[in-house]
């Protein structure tokens, strides 16, 4: 136990590293990815001051700018950039087989390295963050309360998960398909859309919102924001994250089933 | 860097149709990229519909209702797909030949040397976004209470080149930067997300927030006016206090390619060849 746990520590040690050694680069890139959040405040305050009303379906400019730099949290926290990719890569050119000889468990190897690359982004990301949070605190109407802040806190730990074993199951149908480029593509596009990355999904006709309830992608973008912004009893809010964590699990042992069953049809040639 | 007279427009039909071969060599892959480039503007189509579906227009008393500002949207289409068909994957190349010091090659050919970086390939397949603005643009006027008179018709395609000349133009500025960095990951980034300003109509950049990006990009990097100069020929009527925008976009168009290439021409000298 304690062997697996010092190499668990020092895959997740390197994972740190590595992360670290661009962090000039890294910083100014995450300030760069706000860009548009300026654009959809200026084009929200247009829209709303075109109307009679100060708001939409209940959300007014303060509401949706908030909306919006809370989608960029839960898509720190959900989005998985380079997994898919580096999954099928690795399949593709014959890399996958170093894992497969060697006395470790891919996916927790995966899911270590991610895990590490994530604390550092965060660690990382917090000056452009609290940059951005300060300049459009009055967007805010303060902290919501400690329950609702748990709940929120739990819904990201939800969106990481699903985000994390959605594209890893994506990355190992490359063992069927070998290029998931295309299918990459669209998988990001529906969530784009699905997910309330978009726009607030409060905002779209009851009859398609609650077709939206139905599909995993709201939990990785506009559920954490709806818990957040208490857009949502807190029944509807443990209710959300049992939803959440169903999908989790779902999404869990489709990875393993992928891998497990890919591994199977995979055939690896040369040294 | 060559200055012989070469035949470019057959090098250039040679280039489109190499082009043309390589795409259809993965043809699946053609028509999923085609459709996906679709897909991705049908979600903006959607996201706008849904925005009127609440208010008459974008901003109060600013034009932009409905159809005109699809018209607006279609003009985006067009000038991002020209830009994505012939523009973006060649000057992304160009930074990578900086890097890896492959413009060597390029510099040794016979040819104008910012010619051949311009026109290295054509992406075909990001041309279906070209025919999606054009449609929508199509349906929008034919929905629209006011109907362009003909110099409309006619003056759009100008503005359109002239749009796609101020992108090129800053996109190759941008691009001569890599000559002096040798790597610019993050201004690549960055010209991504800047463009996105360009997306939205001149009327919504107002207050304190968006008259500074709105100053800021008319003049010094002049991205709002790429699409907002043509589609407002085309949607609005057209009158008086249109044409001092009209015009200053035609002299930025042709000061920024006098501009980009002098400075491309400046950078070559500092280029080092990365190669052994």
């Amino acid at each position: 136990m304690t062997g697996r746990l010092t190499l668990w520590w020092m895959i997740f040690r390197i994972s740190l590293s590595e992360r670290l050694v661009y962090r000039g680069d890294f910083i100014l890139s995450t300030l760069i990815r706000f860009m548009p959040i300026i654009t959809q405040v200026l084009l929200w305050t247009a829209v709303i001051g075109a109307g009679e009303s100060d708001n939409i379906k209940g959300m007014d400019i303060g509401d949706i700018v908030a909306y919006y730099l809370l989608v960029t949290v839960a898509r720190a926290f959900s989005s998985m950039p380079g997994l898919t990719h580096g999954i099928a890569g690795e399949i593709r050119d014959g890399q996958i087989k170093k894992y497969l000889i060697q006395p470790i468990d891919l996916i927790g190897f995966l899911l270590a390295k991610r895990i590490a690359h994530k604390l550092v982004y965060y660690m990382m990301a917090t000056i452009p963050f609290g940059i951005v949070f300060f300049l459009f605190r009055d967007y805010f109407d303060g902290w919501p309360p400690m329950h609702v802040m748990l709940a929120y806190i739990a819904s990201l730990g939800l969106a990481f998960c699903i985000g994390f074993f959605l594209e890893a199951t994506f990355g190992f149908i490359a063992f069927w398909w070998l290029e998931v480029t295309s299918l990459m593509f669209m998988y990001m596009l529906m969530n784009f859309f699905f997910s309330g990355h978009m726009f607030p999904l409060d905002f779209l006709p009851d009859w398609l919102r609650n077709g939206f309830d139905c599909l995993p992608f709201q939990y990785m973008a506009y559920f954490p924001c709806a818990v957040f912004l208490e857009r949502m009893t807190w029944e509807q809010t443990i209710n959300g994250l049992w939803i959440g964590f169903a999908w989790a699990v779902f999404f869990f042992i489709t990875t393993q089933l992928s891998f497990r069953f890919g591994v199977r049809r995979y055939s690896g040639f040369g040294g | 860097m060559s200055t012989s007279k070469a035949p470019y427009m057959s090098i250039l039909a040679t280039v489109a149709r190499n082009s043309l071969i390589r795409e259809m060599t993965f043809r699946v892959n053609f028509i999923a990229h085609s459709l996906s480039v679709m897909c991705w503007t049908s979600l903006q189509i959607i996201f706008y519909n849904l925005i009127f579906q609440f208010r008459d227009s974008i901003g109060k008393d600013t034009g932009w209702t409905k159809f005109p500002f699809f018209v607006f949207l279609g003009t985006v289409m067009i000038i991002n797909s020209l830009m994505q068909t012939f523009f973006i994957p060649n000057m992304r190349e160009f930074s990578e030949m900086i890097r890896q010091g492959n413009l060597d090659f390029v510099l040794l050919k016979p040819i104008d040397t910012q010619f051949l970086v311009t026109f290295t390939r054509i992406d075909w397949s990001s041309l279906a976004n070209l025919i999606l603005g054009i449609c929508v643009i199509a349906y929008s006027l034919w929905q629209m209470a006011f109907t362009p008179q003909i110099v409309q018709f006619m003056l759009f395609p100008l503005y359109v080149i002239a749009g796609v000349s101020i992108y090129y133009s800053c996109m190759l500025m941008m691009s001569c930067v890599s000559i002096w960095m040798t790597r610019n990951q993050s201004l690549d980034q960055l010209w991504f997300y800047v463009t996105t300003f360009s997306r939205y109509p001149l009327e919504i950049y107002k207050g304190s927030l968006g008259l500074p990006i709105r100053w800021i990009f008319t003049t010094a990097i002049p991205i709002l006016l790429v699409a907002n100069v043509p589609a407002r020929v085309l949607a609005k009527p057209l009158t008086a206090d249109q044409f001092p925008l009209a015009i200053y976009s035609l002299v930025i168009a042709c000061i920024g390619l006098y501009v980009s290439r002098k400075l491309f021409l400046a950078s070559l000298n500092r280029y080092r060849s990365a190669s052994s």
